[in-house]
Parts: C-alpha cells; structure tokens; sequence
C-alpha cells in the first residue's frame, strides 16, 4: 500500500478500515541467499538497499526481540555531516544527502527535520578547532557557517550568556543539520525492504553461526537452522557475542550511553544544540519533549540503564547551558549499549570467513549513519568490494595503524 | 555504583577513573608479534557477564584495583589490588 495526503483523507472519511499491516510476519525459510543478523537501523537498512540497489531480494532480516527494540529506537536523533577526517568526511556527506531523499525513496514519513545544528565554543582554541572542522566541511560540499557571539544570541537568545565559568564566544551553524524520528526510521526501512521481498523474522535469536572450511553456511537461531550463501552481522552493541561465535575477537568494548526526555513544553528550542564545556546536547521533539543527552558512563556495560554520575553531570551542564530548561520535569532516561571502538568510528569490512561481513563500532553516533552504512554494507555483501565512501573502515586498521581517531585522542577504548 | 576498596573500603563510583578490561596487565614481552599487541591494545572479549577490568582509585589511594564484576547486573564481586596480584 502507497501512502499518501490523499490516502490518509479517504481513509479518515471511511473510518480507518482499509489499513493493512506495514510489513508480514512470515516464519523463516530454510535458506536465503543473505541473512542479515540484527534487525536495528544499520540491518534493515542494508537489507533494504540489497534488494533496492542490486536487486538481491531472497534476504531474511533477524532479529532477536521486535524491530527498533535496540539503539534504533532510542537515541537521541541528531542527524549531521560534520565530520573531518578523510574517510569519514565523505561517508557522513554521504548519508546526510541520502536523508535528504529517504522520505520520498521510502515513501514513508521519518520527520527528519533540518532544524540547523549548533556546536557552541567557548575559548579561542575551540574557535580555532571549529573554524577548521567548518572549513573541512565545506570543502566535503557540506555546509557550514562560523557565528559570533552575537550571531549566537540571535539564533539562541535563552543561553546563559552572562556565564563568566564558560563564555560563550561562538558556535559553528550547520544548516543542514537536524534530526529524524528514530522509530519511524526502522520502520520506514523494514516496511520498504518488506515490500521488495525482505523477510522480517522476529523475535529470532541467532545462537551460532555454521561455518565449514572457512566458508560460512548459515546460521542457527531460536528458530532453527537456516542456510545462507552470505551472512552479515549487524547487531551494535551485541557485536562481541555475535562474532564470537565465529571464533572473533573484535576491537569493540560494549558501553551504556544515557539520554533523558522532558514533559511536552510549547516550542522553544528550535535546533540541535551541543555545549562545548562538558558534554551536553539538546533538541526539542515535535511533541514537545527536550531531548538531551551527555557522555557515556564510562565503564564496560550491557546494563540499559545507567548511573548517577553522569545523569548529574548531564543536568548540570544543561543548567549552565540554559538555566530555563531548569522548570522542566524530567520524563524518563534511558541507556543503550553501544559498541565502542579504540578510535571512535566504525567497521563495514569483510572477515575471515568467506560469506561473511561485519558492521560495527558505531559509537554513539549511528543514527545519522543509517542510510550510508545500510547502502555500504549492501554494496560491500553484494560486490565484494567496499564501497568507496567507507573504503578506510577496515576491520584490520587498529593493527595496520590506519586509524580514523576524529577527536585525535588517541587508539584507545577509553578514550571516546 | 560503587567499588569496595581494599584499602578505603566502600567508595562512591565517583572516586575512581575506569581503564579498561584486565587484559592490559598482560602486556606482550618486547618483540612480541604484531598479533600480540593488536591483541593487548585493541581486541577484547566484552563479556555480558562476568569480566575483569581495571580502575584507579583516583581520589583515594591512588591505586590501580582489578574489579570483577558482571556488566549486565551491575553487581560487583571482587576487588583486588594490582600490586598484590603481582607479588
Ligand atoms: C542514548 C543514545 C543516544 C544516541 N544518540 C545518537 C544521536 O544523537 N545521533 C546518532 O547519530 N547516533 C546516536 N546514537 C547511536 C545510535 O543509536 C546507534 O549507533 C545505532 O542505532 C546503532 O545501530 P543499529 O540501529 O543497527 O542498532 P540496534 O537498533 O541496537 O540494532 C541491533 C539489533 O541487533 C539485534 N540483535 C543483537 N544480537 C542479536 C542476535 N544474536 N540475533 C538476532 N538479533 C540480534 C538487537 O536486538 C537489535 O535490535 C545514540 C545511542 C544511544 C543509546
Ligand atoms: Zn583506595
């Protein structure tokens, strides 16, 4: 079924009855040709552009609980392409512009919203890093724009900008920065790959990978054996357990990142804003909520919650930040696991076995990576070659030494 | 969260800077093979469950604690220190 204005108007006026389900729910066939494991963003969107992009439709999505139960549909939503390394400057250019057309190439309503994000500074230094970050941008074709203080207070006037602790001397705007609703992403990109022949395998656990003299076979799963001529491993923050049993070790330390939604309030923060003085980031939702975030919390965990410190942390910093925010009441807070890499970006590659890829390390900052590391991964399965936008991800690069270390902190788990 | 250190007892998460898995005190001998060191560096078995990692009690003692504890509950069942392990 098409969506559309007028579809939404016919149905209205016949009391809702001719909506079908977005996607099947058929049970597993014995044999495809790829299975992707991990239903999440990065899964289903490769699933989707297999079968859109290189007409490989025999595809199973599985996943272990319900689609978008894990990062996916919970994260903080900011969508953005300013990075500057080469490498990564040109994926994330990438993706943004593949956001720009998704809503029309899913027919579907992600409400991605290019609101303009805002990165403020607060000392000459930062200035100077962020003038360089700008200026790396717009030689990617991106866009970037370096604001005064003054220019700030035009866009941001409710910032606290008598704040001697952390003056606010600028912030870098980038227009085209914004974000999307996180749940309709995965939906949008599970119902377009259904509709192209994807089978959708729910609540399907992949207990074992079958591999025979170095070529992979298929998988084993709650839901029994399946075959498969090639298998990606898509799973986030589950990326250790699920390669384990390909007799891997990846580079990824699974951490809890936290974020926090408020009380629906009128509008009032109109953009994604991201404090320079401690790590604090904000963003009003379409129903009203802010929506902020901080750091990790900083040690090894699979706990989806997270502690005290750095919800503290989070709140002080929003209330330096912006004190308004302080009549708020907090909602919830969350935690998601997130599959850390010593340098902080990611790996689409090949591994040891024939037939099988791995698409990981996303960090905390997967969401924006969806449409790219979807159509990467496709490209990568499909061909056999990687994609020449995510050709520097390599599986193999922390031993190599050709790191993608974006903070320029060093090779080092904890270190982002 | 918090960790009982061996030598100032029951302290807030707060007190101590996370380094990472035990594997960094298997450090490979000099000349060790690449493998080695990507090994030590960079992979890691990130367990969910039982693991062992390192943590610094930074504003304490000031020493370097081996904690077992199990990433999926939250719940700590030892702490140990390094400078014991090793003698
Ligand atoms: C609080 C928070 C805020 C964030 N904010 C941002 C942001 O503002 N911008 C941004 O770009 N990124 C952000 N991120 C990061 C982003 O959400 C993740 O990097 C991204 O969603 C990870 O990829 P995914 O969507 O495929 O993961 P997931 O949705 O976690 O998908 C992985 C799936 O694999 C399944 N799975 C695991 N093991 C198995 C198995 N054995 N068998 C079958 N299925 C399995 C899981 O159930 C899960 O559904 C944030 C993350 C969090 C937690
Ligand atoms: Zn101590």
């Amino acid at each position: 079924m098409r969506y559309s204005g007028l579809k939404v108007i016919a149905e209205g006026l016949f009391g809702n009855k001719g909506w079908t389900p977005a996607w099947r729910n058929p049970s597993p066939k014995s044999e495809y040709d790829v299975i992707i494991i991990g239903g999440g963003g990065h899964g289903l969107a490769t699933a989707y552009y297999l079968a859109k992009n290189h007409g490989i439709t025999n595809v199973a999505v599985l996943e272990k609980g319900y689609l978008g139960s894990g990062n996916i549909g919970r994260n903080t939503t900011i969508v953005r392409a300013n990075y500057f390394l080469p490498g990564n400057s040109e994926f994330y250019s990438h993706s943004l512009k593949l956001w720009e057309g998704l809503e029309s190439d899913l027919n579907y309503n992600v409400m991605h919203s290019q609101r303009g994000l805002i990165n403020l500074f607060h000392s000459d230094g930062q200035r100077d890093a962020f003038v360089r970050r700008g200026n790396a941008m717009i030689n990617q074709g991106d866009d970037a724009i370096l604001l005064d203080r003054d220019g700030v207070r035009e866009h941001l006037p409710y910032l606290d900008f008598d704040n001697t602790r952390f003056p606010i001397y600028g912030g870098l705007l980038h227009p085209r920065g914004g974000s999307a609703r996180h749940d309709a992403v995965a939906w949008g990109y599970a119902r377009g790959a259904d509709r192209r022949g994807v089978d959708l395998i729910q609540n399907c656990e992949v207990t074992g990978i079958d591999i025979e003299g170095g070529v992979v076979r298929g998988v084993q799963t709650t839901r029994g054996a399946i075959r498969a001529k090639k298998v990606g491993i898509v799973v986030a923050g589950r990326s250790s357990q699920v390669a384990a049993m390909a007799g891997m070790r990846l580079p990824i330390e699974s951490h809890v990142l936290q974020a926090f939604v408020t009380e629906g309030l009128k509008p009032v923060i109109n953009h994604v804003i991201s404090f320079g003085m401690g790590h604090f980031y904000i963003s009003q939702s379409d129903k009203g909520g802010l929506v902020f975030g901080g750091d990790l919390d900083f040690y090894a965990s699979y706990a989806s919650r997270g502690n005290l410190p750095m919800v503290e942390h989070v709140m002080e910093a929003g209330m330096t930040l912006m004190p308004m925010i302080g009549r708020a009441k907090v909602l919830r807070s969350w935690g998601g696991i997130m599959d850390m890499s010593p340098d902080g970006s990611p790996v689409i590659d090949k591994t040891h076995v024939e037939g099988l890829f791995i698409d990981c390390g996303w960090n905390y900052g997967g969401f924006k990576a969806v449409p790219a590391s979807g159509w990467c991964m496709a490209h990568l399965m499909a061909t056999g070659e990687p994609h020449e936008v995510a050709a520097k991800f390599r599986l193999d690069r922390f031993a190599t030494g050709h790191l993608l270390d974006e903070e320029g902190t060093g090779s080092q788990h904890n270190l982002h | 969260m918090r960790l009982t250190c061996p030598l100032c007892g029951d302290r807030d998460r707060r007190e101590f800077y996370y380094y990472g898995a035990e594997d960094y005190l298997h450090r490979p001998p000099e000349g060790a093979p690449l493998a080695d060191w990507d090994n030590y560096l960079h992979l890691r078995d990130n367990p969910a469950g039982v693991t062992k990692d390192l943590w610094y009690h930074e504003a304490g003692c000031a020493q370097w604690l081996v904690v077992t504890r199990n990433t999926v509950t939250h719940e700590i069942s030892g702490v140990e220190l390094v400078a014991e392990r090793k003698a």
